[in-house]
């Protein structure tokens, strides 16, 4: 059973207002210029989502992982593209706040006040999306400096984002030959590269990240030299619950909002389409996908936030929220394109929005294909 | 994975032990006999499963929604056909526990305590399947009594039940209004029973016709007062689709994939086991995962049902839902065990082809999929 905390109610509450009030309102527009919606932050920033997964000593909400769920569902059920630069800020804070030293964790936050608050989570390289063990872009020591050369690819946020976590190869082949470090967008040799031009998921601000014998000081490295794979593995993997997997579901289910409401006007002004069984039974199905999509995804954060289970039925458990949410966010945003017709396929209606950016999500945060392999894998053991 | 109590943990350990022990060696005999397997009910009477819902004073554990979805579950993993006899006979104590006046629980409640008591609940007829709002089967108040007169079809563990929990036709009100349910015993004059039918699965769990000819039924074993019927029926009947049919599709999808795993770790081809193959791997995660998200739904809206706080109209189309996804998942999980399996589990020397042929009753049975589809879109469409 899942039961929501007065706090977790509470911030679900607030979100949701900020979500009908300001997020939903520029979706359209902000769909239509690709621009990053620097508005976004500021109501977010005022509200402390920013910094929700950091510790309350450290000014942040200390949500777990229900709560961030909560969060992105509401804002991803106005717009999908809305919580993204949540979840790459977020992801990134959270593991700071785990694995980094105490004066780093300070230094980092200090230096988020003077700007954009933004942060991206720079694993993806051109040519290592799915296959990020191999990644290539390499950190060499150098005094009491590394330095940094290559480039990342499909970086979500990375177009504002004041500073970047980024996986970095400091060892040999593989796996544990990486390390992480946070870079500066100040820093000298770093540029933001070609902004891509996506189908949908507009205003991510989704670039190259390019380092060019870029200098980063050792202080920024985070957690020990090459064991950059498990912090991976252990805290950023398990983030898809709430990241993918709830923006997924919150889109869908803000399609099917807006599909129901379609139907009743339909009816309310003499069409007789809600009395057709056909459609009924498309928005049933829709329903049933959405509520399960929910139901896992909430299982799942229950299962983390209470620590009782093994690491392995957890991962299983965000894996298939994640790929499962993904699948059903594809197919109940296309229905409800069908169920809308010609008019659900023009621009400017919600709905054609929200099927071009569900296919995102079967794509990022690890393609459903990755998930599959892993719950199969785990399965199998 | 899902947080359970002490109490249903243990519950769950034991039904799980159980399943093990006594009733998966008989699963492939009671599908291939079609008989009604006495030795397990002699088995779930002395273990308790048959009065769970039941007060304490009468053997019971006043079990909750999630506990009995837990031993539903837990037997339909091995054997559905002997699950549901568990399912049909708390449907009707259930329904006296919650629907049913004080003076009627010190009535029957003592007729159950031996735990050994089988019951059905009888709402279908020849004519009137999912459209149950216009059954005809009639009871005349007549003195201190009601005269039954009518035909019921398709009842689970008819005619080896003792009790029955039958849906009437009392009033002269239209439709769902004059309908009345009533607790009838066997063996009464006039109440005897008709075809066994002949199905592709869920054998050994008889599915019997019923037929009641001036069959006369005592005032005192009307529940919910006269016309109440229908109110009993969508309160409780609806709800008990989340331990019936949704529990039991779910522990039939459990035990193919289990079986097919198992299967494909072992089974080699071109010199190596089918589960390296990612073609196999594939179906396996999606088959987990719909299995997973079925039970996901199935126990947020038990614990919404055990909870209380949601209204009515929230949780009846959840139920809806889970018992319509879960018989679908079961499907098409036991539908992809057989493929798995290949030729070897289109045989019956394997379990899959039966849980394939159980999974498809499950569909059809405590409401078709396509009556759980109707109040969804009910639900959402706010239509009457």
């Amino acid at each position: 059973m899942v039961e929501f905390t007065e706090e977790q109610k509470r911030v679900r509450d607030t979100v949701r207002k900020i979500a009908e009030e300001k997020v939903a309102p520029r979706a359209a527009e902000i769909d239509e210029t690709d621009e990053f919606p620097l508005d976004y932050v500021d109501v977010y920033a005022k509200n402390g989502l920013l910094k929700a997964t950091l510790p309350k000593s450290s000014g942040g909400l200390d949500a777990d992982t229900m709560t961030l769920c909560l969060i992105v569902e509401e804002l991803a059920r106005a717009y999908a593209s809305a919580p993204q630069m949540l979840i790459t800020t977020g992801a990134v804070l959270q593991v700071l706040s785990k694995a980094a030293t105490t004066a780093q964790l300070q230094r980092f936050l200090k230096r988020l006040e003077k700007g954009t608050h933004i942060c991206s989570f720079a694993l993806t390289e051109a040519n290592y999306g799915s296959d990020a063990g191999n990644l290539q872009t390499r950190a060499v020591p150098d005094g009491d400096n590394y330095v940094v050369n290559g480039s990342k690819a499909f970086i979500t946020s990375g177009e504002v984002a004041e500073l970047n976590l980024v996986f970095v190869r400091t060892g040999g082949r593989g796996t544990k030959g990486i390390s992480v470090i946070v870079v500066d967008k100040n820093s000298h040799g770093f540029h933001v590269g070609n902004k891509e031009h996506k189908m949908g998921f507009a205003g991510t601000g989704t670039v190259e990240l390019i380092f060019d014998d870029v200098e980063v000081s050792k202080d920024n490295l985070i957690g020990k030299e090459n064991e950059g794979w498990r912090l991976l593995t252990n805290i950023a993997n398990m983030m898809r619950v709430w990241g993918a997997g709830s923006t997924a579901m919150g889109n869908a289910q803000g399609a099917l909002d807006d599909v129901v409401e379609y139907v009743r006007e339909e009816v309310q002004s003499g069409k007789p389409e809600v009395d057709f069984q056909a459609i009924q039974f498309m928005l049933a199905d829709m329903a049933i996908s959405v509520e399960t999509a929910r139901s896992l995804i909430y299982r799942t954060a229950y299962v983390m936030d209470r620590n009782g289970a093994s690491f392995k039925d957890v991962e299983t458990l965000v894996c298939m929220s994640k790929c499962y949410a993904a699948d059903v966010g594809m197919k109940v945003t296309s229905d409800a394109v069908q169920i809308v017709g010609g008019y659900g396929y023009t621009k400017g209606s919600s709905i054609e929005r929200r099927m071009r950016d569900a296919k995102s999500v079967q794509i990022y945060d690890g393609s459903n294909q990755i998930q599959r392999i892993v719950a199969a894998r785990n399965l199998l053991s | 994975m899902i947080h359970f109590t002490e109490d249903q943990r243990m519950i769950q350990q034991m039904v799980r032990k159980l399943a093990k022990e006594k009733v998966a060696p008989r699963a492939a005999e009671i599908d291939e006999t079609d008989e009604f397997p006495w030795d397990l009910a002699k088995v779930f009477g002395e273990n308790g499963l048959l009065n769970l819902v039941l007060p304490e004073e009468y053997g019971g554990v006043n079990a909750d929604n999630t506990t009995l979805c837990i031993v539903i579950e837990e037997l339909s993993k091995v054997s559905p056909a002997s699950s549901l006899m568990v399912f049909t006979t708390q449907a009707l104590t259930n329904v006296l526990i919650r629907g049913g006046s004080e003076e009627q629980k010190k009535i029957f409640c003592p007729k159950f305590a031996s735990g050994d008591k089988i019951c059905a609940f009888v709402l279908t007829e020849p004519n009137y399947g999912s459209d149950a709002a216009s059954l005809q089967t009639k009871a005349v108040p007549d003195g201190d009594d009601y005269v039954m007169t009518g035909n019921k079809t398709f009842i689970t563990t008819g005619e080896v039940a003792d009790f029955y929990l039958v849906f009437a036709r009392t009033g002269p009100g239209e439709r769902a209004k004059g309908i009345s349910a009533f607790i009838v015993e066997k063996g009464i004059p006039g109440f005897t029973f008709g075809k066994k039918e002949k199905k592709m699965g869920l054998r050994g769990s008889p599915t019997v016709e019923l037929i009641f000819e001036d069959a006369r039924i005592p005032k005192k074993n009307l529940l919910g007062g006269e016309g109440g019927g229908w109110n009993i029926l969508t309160q409780y009947g609806n709800l008990m689709r989340i331990w019936g049919a949704a529990s039991v599709s779910l522990g039939i999808a459990e035990g193919a994939l289990e079986y097919a795993a198992g299967y494909a770790k072992e089974r080699v081809q071109f010199g190596k086991p089918i589960a390296t193959f990612q073609a196999i791997q594939f179906m396996l995660a999606d088959m987990a995962m719909l299995t997973e998200a079925a039970r996901s739904l199935n126990y947020r809206a038990s614990g919404m049902i055990d909870k209380g706080t949601e209204p009515f109209s929230k949780i009846e189309p959840m139920v809806s839902m889970a018992k319509c996804f879960t018989t679908d998942t079961a499907m098409k999980v036991t539908t992809d065990a057989v493929q798995i399996l290949g030729g070897y589990g289109y045989t019956k020397d394997y379990p899959v082809e039966r849980m394939m042929r159980d999974a498809k009753g499950v569909q059809i049975f405590d409401g078709t999929n396509q009556i759980q589809r109707m109040i969804i879109s009910r639900s959402l469409l706010g239509k009457s």
